[in-house]
């Protein structure tokens, strides 16, 4: 790729005008390969025809198909059996799904949901509106999570000492080996688990550390806790709602966390504009690798990792903190961005917000603090409480501490509760060594994985929704879980395990968990409640056994003076992150998130090291070319992603891949890059060196598929433009619209309802979970990394990132694009056989058992969102699959065509619903997946005949065009253009 | 080969006739086979129609419903709530039959059932290909019977599939619902006869019920997904 050509055609050398929006490198550099690949749609297909042996071997192939699809229609359906209750439960309604309040706990935060459940199948899982770190939206991995507990690969029996056992055999195993801790107060007794805030749990765990005080408990998880250069003793929790300028200094609160779903809904209100005069708020963002938070900011620079200290001294410098700081020099080429985003904190004090990173050392946090008490933001944007996690433990220290326990042999019995040390461990403690000199290894887990196999006992887990539990989410809201299925592989509860080690043997985790809320909530009606609202009202634990501080009474602790930034480290910088969907690797076996394109890469089945392009041309890489790199005498190789706005010499990796023992989704995709994370430096680490290794790597990119051929999609206003002349500054942006009475045909009157949907580009942060949402609810399947090479990808809803700008600092949009369902479809013009024809609500229908797949339709589809089942992706083999499918969705098969149906099983039950109640469907009675799920309310469905309907409302503003309107298809989704606050003073355009 | 000699002929005169025949017979063989697979497949052999079906008990709808005369709904509890009508639970049968032929060696499945916490498992009768969504409830709520779709349940005692379920037979009505619509009153009546206005009581019915369009009832996207 000939980066200084690209240069040139940006810089407007080439025919490019105004501004332009690119997806990917090679759209941009614009070579002969890569046309030739986009002139084929389907690539590895497409030319088939121009090759006599080939068309001859297609026409054979089709004739065999037709004869054998006639003699197979002449079948008989196959018999099915109706199976019903033996005792029906109460509020069952055959045929109709439940929803009951949960949670999914990860990284010791509760997740709150709301899990819909067929005849006792859970099948689909949403937001809990009710609670306050939902609101109704979900993120990836809430969606996601209900395809874990049908992981065929899932643990499924209690192994000791390699051989299968009984629960009764492991209990009597532990009550030997407890008892000799008893004897001498636990001294050899560690339990290591992932961090915790179930008031429960910790109580279990306090009753047993009470009973043996020489016992300890530890905590490591890979991402959550982990912390680099000290823990801070508080926690902050933000209120975008009441921030109009919020500078993240490399935090990406709206792409990862605990708070990313409620942060998203909040920061999205300020995005989601009524009127050009509204005001919107403004984001700075100082980061390393581009994140989807950077992707949304008004403002971006990339700094190395290690200088955001700088760059937070620098800003705290010039808002006047006190202290030391004044005069802090920021990193090279940070000073504008420093000045402008500085003069905007001060312009609005109490109303502006700094963001510290969670991967960054505590003196940046600290610094955040200083500079927002100093601005007085703290206690109207952000609030410092105690951390909601019990214990919080600096988890790095908790393990390193654990593993020299361990190699000092002072360890008899280690209980290990979730979690994969032996993998996601810091490569320097050498885990699976030291775990070779415990006496006794237990692990409790979902998967016989690397930790599995290196202990003596194996338990099974359960998968929350099996459980009985609680947790707290960010804001320090108690939630509750509640078991949605008995544990289908006989999975324990970690609870109960801890129940037994106390000597409470035979109490279920039902029990255990109603126990102790039985004191702080006093009636079963209080207890029910509670479980039907799935959460706690006032947050405050009970007065259990120490239980951590509540944390919604701001504790305050005393910053700590903040100190100065370290001198950075020259070379290369090495910076390790969560990744966006197998997040430490925990999600490694989801076929769903495997496949789900990463944010602004687009990247599935892989992971990469992200690098600049100033940092690709220095090192002569491509993207798939292998580097070698070497930190401190470790060293990983991994495929190269250009990634445009990285910042120069930084290498981004993302944890979680190049596993071995996980399942069979998971093995063998990616590469480990475990091995080059140090305890000392978890996030992020200075004076690497990097080579080229000339193998190169096979990646599977979506982003390169389905070209707009430079269309103007995306439709970006600056606010100023937007204020003045609101109608013309986004019109303006694309081709003439045609006159709704220039066609051939009778325009046909929608009389009844008229569905729409309008897209809100400027609050879409591109997180990727309707992607997600629309996979769970219609059945898709999961295809594969070759299958995606070929662009073959089967999603109905994809995300489109477009790039903007330099090469090194470009400026990025998100495009979420279903079927658009056009009012005069080019797909229905083509088809042979009537397969997609109108709906009189105007939906474009996709019939699958009239499809005989000539693609015509796809073709024929300005959108590219067509999807074509060329093999049998869908699994109608593994038994374990079977049970998650929406019920509501037909299943497709090979050969047939599929795309975005609105969600038209919502549709027609809510039509059914509003019919049999004798009243017409009300606007908000049809929530499509993709919607339900939207942190950000950024998608809007409804019915455009009612003037009153909250999509017809989004549909009046000024900002709003169809995509591609300029072809007459007259699409009945449309989008609300991207509205840039930007700060005049750092404004170049 | 000389010029002079005669030309032996290859095909007797006869072969044209047999050409042509040949070329008839084909296309009146493909034109029977075609026949043939059309009429197949609506044939009561594919669409099992009339068909009896062995299930684990013979229960006898003409039995519970025409003797004893028991609602619809007192098994089919979700006809009127949900797209499925529901199969009763073992429960149902026991509250009757904890009682009543307490020893009946036909009952004994039921029994069984209920003592072993197994479900029994009916064979499906009325069975709608899986990329057909109907809806039970709506049905019942816009005034189509019970016996319109089933038959005379009340006089089955083995159940069969009354009706052939193609899609031209949903269509027929969904196309012109006046010509079996009845009051919602009747729709559970197994004895309702349709009067002899039927079109004209069915146009009234249509009009009062707000039963859609036939435009609206006859897109794809109403029946499948």
């Amino acid at each position: 790729m000939d980066f200084e050509s690209i240069r040139k055609r940006l810089a407007g050398d080439g025919n490019l005008t105004g501004k332009a929006y690119w997806r990917s490198l090679e759209e941009l550099a614009d070579s002969k390969e890569f046309g030739d690949y986009m002139h084929r749609e389907f690539p590895s297909q497409a030319s088939e025809f121009s090759d006599p042996a080939g068309r001859r071997t297609f026409l054979k192939l089709m004739g065999a198909s037709l004869a054998l699809a006639g003699v197979g229609a002449c079948t008989r359906q196959p018999v099915e059996k109706l199976v019903p209750y033996v005792r029906q439960p109460e509020e069952l309604i055959p045929g109709r799904p439940l929803f009951y309040a949960t949670a999914m706990p990860l990284g010791g935060y509760a997740y709150p949901l709301l899990a819909e459940n067929h005849m006792g199948r859970p099948t689909k899982l949403e937001g809990n509106p009710e609670h306050p770190a939902s609101l109704g939206g979900t993120d990836v991995f809430g969606q996601a999570s209900v395809l874990n507990l049908y992981d065929p690969d899932r643990s499924r029996v209690i192994k000791g000492h390699g051989e299968i056992k009984t629960w009764s055999g492991f209990i009597a195993a532990m009550q030997g080996a407890m008892s000799a801790q008893r004897a001498v107060n636990g001294a050899g007794l560690r339990i290591l688990t992932e961090p915790v805030s179930s008031p429960s749990i910790v109580a279990q765990i306090t009753e047993l550390t009470q009973s043996l005080p020489d016992a300890k408990w530890h905590q490591w998880d890979p991402v959550f806790g982990t912390v680099q250069g000290g823990a801070t003793s508080f926690a902050p929790i933000y209120d975008f709602k009441a921030a109009d300028v919020v500078v993240s200094l490399d935090e990406d609160f709206l792409g990862h966390g605990a708070g990313q779903v409620r942060y998203s809904k909040d920061f999205g209100s300020r995005r989601r504009i009524g009127t050009p005069n509204d005001e919107q708020n403004r984001l700075y963002v100082a980061e390393a690798i581009p994140t989807i938070t950077g992707a949304k900011a008004e403002h971006r620079i990339a700094v190395r990792a290690q200088d955001i200290h700088a760059v937070a001294a620098a800003i705290a410098g010039a808002v006047g903190v006190s202290g030391s700081m004044a005069g802090a020099e920021a990193a090279a080429g940070a000073e504008e961005f420093v000045k402008a985003a500085a003069a905007d904190l001060l312009a609005h004090r109490g109303r502006s917000l700094v963001v510290a990173g969670e991967r960054q050392p505590a003196a940046v946090k600290e610094l955040a603090r200083a500079i927002n008490d100093a601005l007085g933001n703290s206690g109207t944007t952000v609030k410092y409480v105690a951390p909601v996690v019990a214990s919080p433990a600096d988890g790095v220290a908790s393990i390193t501490s654990l593993v020299s326990d361990m190699n000092a042999g002072k360890v008899d019995l280690l209980v290990i509760f979730d979690g994969n040390p032996v993998y996601t461990a810091p490569a320097d403690l050498n885990f699976a060594e030291a775990l070779g000199k415990v006496g006794l290894r237990v692990h409790v887990g979902m998967h016989f994985d690397d930790t599995a196999e290196l202990s003596h006992w194996h338990v099974p887990a359960a998968h929350y929704l099996e459980s009985w539990g609680d947790a707290k989410s960010f804001d320090g809201t108690v939630t509750l879980i509640q078991p949605l299925i008995a544990p289908i592989y006989d999975g324990k509860q970690t609870i109960e395990v801890l129940a037994a080690m106390n000597g409470n043997l035979g109490k279920t985790g039902s029990d255990l968990v109603k126990e102790f809320w039985a004191e702080s909530l006093g009636t079963e009606a209080a207890w029910r409640k509670a479980l039907h609202d799935g959460f706690i009202p006032n947050a405050n634990a009970p007065a259990a056994p120490a239980a951590p501080a509540a944390p919604n009474e701001p504790a305050n602790p005393a910053p700590a003076a903040p100190a100065a930034p370290a001198a950075p480290v020259d070379g290369y910088e090495v910076v390790f992150r969560p990744d966006p969907t197998v997040l430490d690797g925990r999600f490694g076996n989801n076929g769903w998130m495997q496949e789900l394109p990463k944010p602004l890469s687009k990247l599935t089945w892989n992971s990469v090291a992200y690098i600049g392009v100033a940092t690709a041309e220095k090192l002569g890489v491509q993207n798939e070319d292998v580097i070698e790199i070497a930190s401190n005498g470790r060293r990983v190789r991994v495929p190269v992603w250009i990634m445009p706005g990285t910042a120069t010499n930084t290498i981004g990796l993302h944890l979680g891949y190049g596993q071995t023992k996980l399942g069979r989704v998971a093995n063998g995709v990616g590469m480990n890059v475990y091995p080059l994370r140090t305890s000392m430096a978890p996030w992020f680490v200075g004076g690497a060196t990097v080579t080229k290794t000339g193998e190169t790597y096979m990646l599977a990119s979506t982003q390169t598929h389905f070209n707009m051929e430079g269309r103007n999609p995306v439709r970006v206003v600056t606010a100023e433009e937007y204020k003045h002349e609101p109608k013309e500054s986004v019109e303006k942006l694309g081709p003439e619209v045609p006159p709704r009475d220039m066609t051939l045909y009778q325009n046909f009157e929608y009389t009844g309802n008229k569905w729409g949907m309008a897209i809100d580009l400027n609050a879409c942060t591109g997180c990727g979970v309707c992607v997600v949402a629309c996979v769970a609810e219609n059945n898709i399947p999961v295809i594969g990394k070759e299958q995606i090479k070929k662009s073959r990808e089967m999603h109905w809803i994809r995300v489109d990132t477009y790039f903007e700008g330099s090469l090194d600092a470009p400026s990025m949009v998100h495009q979420p694009v279903t079927c658009q369902q056009c009012e005069n479809a080019p797909c229905e013009q083509v088809c042979p056989v009537g397969a997609t024809v109108h709906s009189d609500e105007g939906l474009n229908d996709m019939v699958y058992n009239r499809c005989v797949g000539t693609r015509y339709c796809s073709n024929n589809c300005p959108y590219k969102v067509r999807r074509f089942n060329f093999l049998l992706y869908s699994d109608f083999a593994t038994e374990e699959i079977k049970a998650q499918r929406n019920p509501d969705v037909t299943v497709r098969s090979r050969g047939v065509m599929e795309k975005c149906t609105y969600c038209v099983q919502r549709i027609s039950h809510a039509r059914i619903d509003a019919k049999t109640e004798g009243r017409d469907i009300r606007d908000g009675d049809i929530v499509t997946a993709c919607q339900q799920a939207c942190p950000s309310d950024a998608i809007m469905f409804g019915n455009l005949n009612d003037p009153d309907s909250k999509v017809s409302k989004l549909k009046e503003q000024e900002r709003n065009y169809g995509l591609l309107e300029d072809l007459n298809t007259r699409p009945r989704t449309s989008y609300l253009a991207v509205v840039r606050n930007a700060n005049p003073a750092l404004d170049k355009a | 080969m000389g010029a002079d000699s005669a030309m032996s002929q290859i095909f007797p005169k006869s072969a044209n006739a047999t050409a042509r025949m040949s070329l008839a017979g084909v296309l009146t063989l493909v034109l029977f086979l075609g026949w043939v697979v059309f009429t197949l497949m609506r044939s009561s052999w594919a669409t099992k129609q009339n068909e009896f079906v062995e299930q684990p008990i013979q229960f006898s709808h003409a039995h519970h419903v025409g003797g004893i005369g028991l609602d619809c709904r007192y098994c089919h509890t979700s006809v009127e709530k949900s797209s499925f009508a529901g199969i009763p639970p073992t429960k149902t049968c026991m509250n009757c039959h904890s009682q009543l032929w307490t020893n009946a060696q036909i009952l004994e499945p039921v029994r069984a059932s209920f003592r072993n916490d197994q479900p029994l498992n009916w064979t499906r009768v009325n069975d709608l290909p899986d990329f057909v969504y109907f809806n039970h409830q709506i049905h019942v709520k816009q005034g189509v019977g019970c016996a319109t779709c089933h038959g005379p349940v009340d006089k089955m005692p083995l159940m069969y599939q009354a009706k052939p379920l193609l899609m031209e037979w949903c269509l027929d009505c969904h196309r012109a619902p006046e010509k079996y619509l009845r009051p919602r009153s009747e729709v559970f009546n197994m004895a309702y006869v349709a009067p002899d206005n039927q079109l004209e009581l069915g146009t009234q019915l249509k009009a009062e019920y707000k039963i859609a369009d036939p435009k609206h009832m006859t897109s794809c996207s109403v029946c499948h997904r």
